[in-house]
């Protein structure tokens, strides 16, 4: 390829991950722990956040309710009588063209399901503009907005600087963390290669496609996972250099406090991985995604996700552990741990500076779960999906009633739907992760420091090295 | 490898421009007021006492040497894991040797209490 179109390439790609990740994924991770803890702990949920539609917008959207309202009910009852004749039909009618009302039997049909379906959206769009619009003309969009407002607040708060604090590394701190949790993404692929000469065809299931290729993640790296590693291994910097500069005791307290436990728990986190390396023989992430992809150790299913497999299904276990630890998430929240350090090493902090270490947090949080889901469960893997189409177990076809639609074992898709549906398919299983750790957050208390540093040392790491060598004599022992 | 890594560059380029525009805006926007009430060193309330830099417990330091120590080991078992099928059983037996020596390491400073935060 030409200099240009990698460019332009990587340029689109990192665009896609910017507005997914920080525009799609960091609210919805605000806004689900907002609902969480509203849910489990009583608090304040995202609806406080608000847009107050100005007076004239609120008459005439109150004008729509009552018309809404009344041609849902009109149509309701317009399908319950078009039901009726049909049932009158089926039970009472003994000929064979007879009529309902002066209304045929396919006339009734379609005027029954036309009916219901008007009523049904009128009856949604009711309900959705009573939603969206509260009494006092508040639009809240279920809460949607808080991200926003919360952002919006925090850069308009006072951006204060400690007089005694050292300034640069002060000033430094924050911009530390939020670099390199964004360039973990690099490697990271959302779907499989984009073949540019198919986009509108059916790519042949199996053999060598020719042509031009666009690999879906921004860079295609031979160290694969060991880039990740090495760029949020400097995360720890951000939070231990915070914490010292900060000109307070409980700071620098919190800063210490995360630089032993990322430290500890990036040893663990690495360890916990290295059976899945053993396993897909790859370091590659694409690579083990099309591992996954490939084989198959059931009958009539096309791949395996890690997981299934029984060292990995442990090896999960671990890695999770380690990786909510990694991100000193609760219960592993020692280093900001309110209760005994004040706010930790973000004490000094304030406005958006406090914000961005939060914004490295979350976006460290969407990382791995985006690791977990490509080792441990396929990645951009479907059950059944192939690059040339569905091919659901067994061989059958049946036709849908009334219509010429056949339903088959083989559904071939155009090239550009199978890799959408993939791209959704890994999205949904990262935001499926990301929920599962948001409810241990507000589900478990919070580890003594002793603790959290005994399961690391004493737990998590002698039981990922036997784990190790028990994948390996497994693999040596099957292979013969 | 140039080409490998340009996109790497690009993003970089990106992340260290969305850390400098929120830095920025972090810096600007926000009104400045500063009082001799909040230059004091917050600790919810309590009055500061003594020095800002104290003495922190030698246990940080332990676990950055033992952190030193096993992810060099978390280094080389990476190569090791990749080559694992083409190295078999001798592989798995010279790494089993110096996962051995590691755990005795291991197991030398859990015994010398290396790892215990309770004392």
């Amino acid at each position: 390829m030409e200099l240009w179109q990698i460019i332009l390439a990587a340029l689109l790609k990192i665009g896609f991950i910017i507005a997914v990740v920080v525009g799609a994924f960091a609210p919805v991770l605000v806004w689900a722990e907002r609902r969480q803890s509203a849910m489990m702990q009583d608090r304040v949920g995202p609806h406080r956040a608000a847009l107050t539609l100005p007076g004239w917008a609120v008459d005439l959207v109150d004008s729509t309710v009552r018309p809404l309202f009344a041609g849902a009910v009109l149509c309701g009852l317009v399908a319950a009588l078009a039901g009726f004749g049909i049932f009158w039909e089926f039970v009472f009618s003994t000929e064979a063209d007879s009529t309902f009302m002066g209304v045929s039997h396919e006339g009734l049909y379609i005027l029954g399901a036309v009916a219901t379906a008007v009523a049904g959206a009128l009856f949604v769009g009711h309900k959705v503009h009573a939603g969206l619009v509260d009494a006092g003309g508040k639009v809240r969009i279920i809460g949607l907005l808080h991200p926003l407002a919360d952002a919006l607040k925090m850069i308009w708060k006072e951006d204060f600087v400690p007089p005694k604090a050292d300034k640069f590394l002060h000033a430094i701190a924050p911009i530390i963390t939020v670099i390199p949790a964004v360039l973990t993404f690099a490697v990271i692929p959302f779907s499989d290669t984009l073949f540019l000469d198919y986009l509108t065809d059916v790519v042949p299931r199996d053999g060598v496609i020719q042509g031009a290729t666009v690999p879906m993640q921004v860079a295609n790296l031979n160290v694969g996972i060991l880039f990740i590693f090495a760029v949020a291994g400097t995360g720890v910097i951000g939070a231990a250099v915070g914490g010292y500069a900060s000109d307070n005791k409980f700071s620098l307290l919190g800063g210490i406090r995360a630089a032993s436990q990322m430290v500890s728990y990036e040893v663990a986190l690495g360890l916990t991985l290295v059976p899945c390396f053993m396993i897909y023989d790859t370091l590659r992430l694409e690579e083990m995604v099309m591992w996954q992809h490939t084989h198959s150790f059931v009958p009539g299913f096309a791949g395996t996700w890690g997981i299934f497999l029984p060292p990995l299904t442990i090896g999960f276990i671990l890695y999770l552990t380690a990786a909510i630890a990694e991100t000193k998430r609760v219960p592993f929240d020692l280093p900001e741990g309110e209760s005994e350090l004040v706010g930790g090493y973000l004490t000094e902090y304030s406005g958006m500076k406090f914000g961005m270490f939060f914004t490295g947090e979350f976006v460290e949080v969407v990382a791995l779960a985006a690791i977990a889901a490509i080792i441990f469960f396929g990645g951009w893997d479907v059950p059944f999906l192939f690059r040339s189409g569905f091919d659901l177990p067994g061989e059958w076809a049946f036709t849908v009633p009334l219509t010429d639609w056949v339903i088959a074992d083989q559904i071939l898709l155009q090239h550009w739907f199978v890799v959408v549906i993939q791209l959704v398919a890994f999205l949904g299983k990262i935001i499926a992760l990301i929920f599962f750790q948001l409810t241990l957050r507000w589900s478990l208390p919070r580890f003594r420091y002793d603790q959290v540093m005994a399961l690391c040392w004493k737990g998590l790491l002698p039981l990922s090295l036997v784990l190790i060598l028990i994948t390996g004599i497994g693999i040596l022992v099957l292979n013969q | 490898m140039f080409a490998e890594y340009l996109p790497v560059f690009l993003l970089l380029l990106v992340a260290v421009g969305v850390a400098i525009f929120m830095f920025t805006m972090a810096s600007l926007a926000g009104p400045k007021n500063m009082t001799p009430e909040k230059a004091i060193p917050y600790e919810a309330g309590s009055n500061t006492t003594g020095a800002r830099h104290i003495r922190l417990s030698i246990k940080f330091y332990l676990t950055a040497i033992l952190f030193v120590v096993f992810d060099i080991e978390a280094v080389f078992l990476y190569p090791w894991a990749a080559m694992f099928r083409r190295l078999g059983w001798q592989g798995l037996i010279e790494m089993v040797l110096f996962l051995a020596v590691l755990g005795v390491t291991l197991v030398y400073a859990w015994r010398k209490g290396a790892l215990e935060w309770e004392k």
